[in-house]
C-alpha cells in the first residue's frame, strides 16, 4: 500500500475527505447499521489480521515460521487492498480512520500472544474465511472474482493453522498445555462470525456448522479439547461489525496509523 | 517453541516447470517431512518457480569429500573425446 492517496494534495494534519459520505465513512459513528458494507467489513477483517501477523516480523520463533506468517501477512493485506477500494480510497480507509469506523471482527484485532495463540487465532479466522469465501466464489454477488483468486489463498492459511494446532496439542506437555489455553482464551469472540452481514448474502447456519465440524474435527485430532464455553451471549465478546473494539485494538491503531498521521502523504 | 538447533535440516529441489528436472535451491529447518515442504513453499516458491517439490533430509544425503576430489575427478580431465563437442546440438533443443 503507498503511503501516497492518488489526489495528493498538500494535506491539512488531519485531511478533510471530500463529500460528507466519506466523511461518514471515516469517523462514522457506530450506531449507524447503513455504513455496515461488506465491503468493509471483510476489508478491515484482513487488513487488521494482517498487521497483526505482520508484528511477528523480527519476532518468530524461527525463520521459517517468520516467512510463512509474513506469506500469511501480504495475502492478507492484497485482499484489503481489493476490498477497500471497493469502498473508497484505501490509504484514506486504512489510515485515516477513527477506531469506531473499524468493522472487523474483534477476533482478528487480538494481541498475537505466543505462538500457540497466534495459531488458535489462525486455526478459527483461516476456517471461517475458507468456508466464507467458498460460499461466495460459488455464488454471483460482486464478491465472486475476488472470492475466487482469496481462496486459494486462505485454503493455505488453514492448512498452515491446521498442521501447527496438530504439533502443538500432539507435541509436549508444554505446547499441549499453551495451544489449549489458545483456544480457549479465543472461544469467546468466535460467535461473532456467524452474525448475518447486511448484503453478503452468505447461508450462516451452514457456515456455522461448516466451521464447527471443520474445528472440531482438527483440534481433537491434536488431541485437544473444544472449548465448552458459550460462543454467544452473555460472557461472549463480539461487536466489531458494529465499530464496538477491545482495548488492545486502539494500540494496535495508533502503531499502524501513526507513520501516515505524522507526515501526511509521505511517499517513498 | 524448541530451539532451531534441534530442527533437522533438509534440502528442497524444485522443478520449475514440466519437462525439466528438479534441481536444488536451497535448504532449511523443519520439525519434519510436512512442515519442511510447507516452508520450502514459502521460500522457494513464492515468485511462482516451480510445479513440484522435493524436500530430502540433508542427513540422507551422502557428498563426496574434498579430499577425494583429485581421485575423484581430475582423471576426466584429459580425455576430451568423452566430450560430446564433436556433435552440432540441432536447434530447438535447448536442454541436452
Amino acid at each position: 500500500m503507498t503511503a501516497t492517496p492518488a489526489s495528493a494534495t498538500p494535506a491539512p494534519a488531519t485531511p478533510v475527505p471530500a463529500t460528507p459520505s466519506a466523511e461518514a465513512t471515516l469517523r462514522g459513528p457506530a450506531s449507524d447499521p447503513a455504513q455496515v458494507s461488506p465491503a468493509l467489513a471483510l476489508g478491515d477483517d484482513a487488513l487488521v489480521l494482517s498487521h497483526r501477523l505482520g508484528e511477528w516480523a523480527g519476532h518468530a520463533p524461527v525463520l521459517e515460521e517468520e516467512v510463512a506468517l509474513a506469506n500469511i501477512a501480504l495475502d492478507l493485506l492484497g485482499q484489503a487492498r481489493v476490498l477497500l477500494s471497493l469502498v473508497g480510497d484505501e490509504d484514506e480507509l486504512a489510515y485515516l480512520r477513527e477506531e469506531r469506523a473499524f468493522r472487523n471482527l474483534q477476533l482478528v484485532e487480538q494481541p498475537n500472544g505466543d505462538f500457540a495463540h497466534t495459531i488458535a487465532r489462525q486455526l478459527y479466522f483461516s476456517t471461517y474465511q475458507t468456508l466464507l469465501y467458498g460460499q461466495l466464489a460459488s455464488g454471483s454477488g460482486q464478491f465472486a472474482p475476488l472470492a475466487a483468486k482469496a481462496v486459494k489463498e486462505v485454503a493455505y492459511h488453514q492448512d498452515h493453522a491446521e498442521q501447527w494446532t496438530l504439533r502443538l496439542g500432539d507435541g509436549t506437555a508444554e505446547s499441549h498445555e499453551r495451544m489449549q489455553r489458545g483456544l480457549d482464551a479465543l472461544w469467546r469472540f468466535t460467535g461473532e462470525m456467524f452474525q448475518p452481514v447486511d448484503g453478503l448474502g452468505i447461508d450462516c447456519q451452514a457456515l456455522r456448522a461448516g466451521w464447527t465440524a471443520s474445528v472440531t474435527s482438527v483440534v481433537e485430532r491434536a488431541t485437544l479439547a473444544v472449548p465448552g464455553g458459550p460462543q454467544t451471549g452473555a460472557w461472549t465478546a463480539g461487536a466489531g461489525r458494529q465499530g464496538l473494539h477491545t482495548e488492545p485494538f486502539g494500540r494496535m491503531l495508533a502503531e499502524m496509523q501513526h507513520l501516515h498521521l505524522s507526515h501526511p502523504g509521505a511517499s517513498w | 517453541m524448541s530451539s532451531p538447533t534441534d530442527w533437522p535440516l533438509w534440502e528442497v529441489f524444485v522443478r520449475s516447470r514440466r519437462g525439466l528436472s528438479h534441481t536444488h535451491a536451497g535448504s532449511l529447518h523443519a520439525p519434519d517431512a510436512e512442515m519442511a515442504l510447507r516452508n520450502a513453499r514459502d521460500l522457494y516458491t513464492r515468485r511462482s518457480e516451480g510445479v513440484s517439490l522435493w524436500v530430502v533430509p540433508s542427513a540422507a544425503i551422502t557428498a563426496s569429500s574434498p579430499d577425494e576430489k583429485d581421485s575423484f575427478f581430475e582423471p576426466a580431465g584429459d580425455k576430451p573425446y568423452r566430450h560430446p563437442t564433436f556433435y552440432e546440438i540441432p536447434e530447438g533443443v535447448k536442454h541436452l
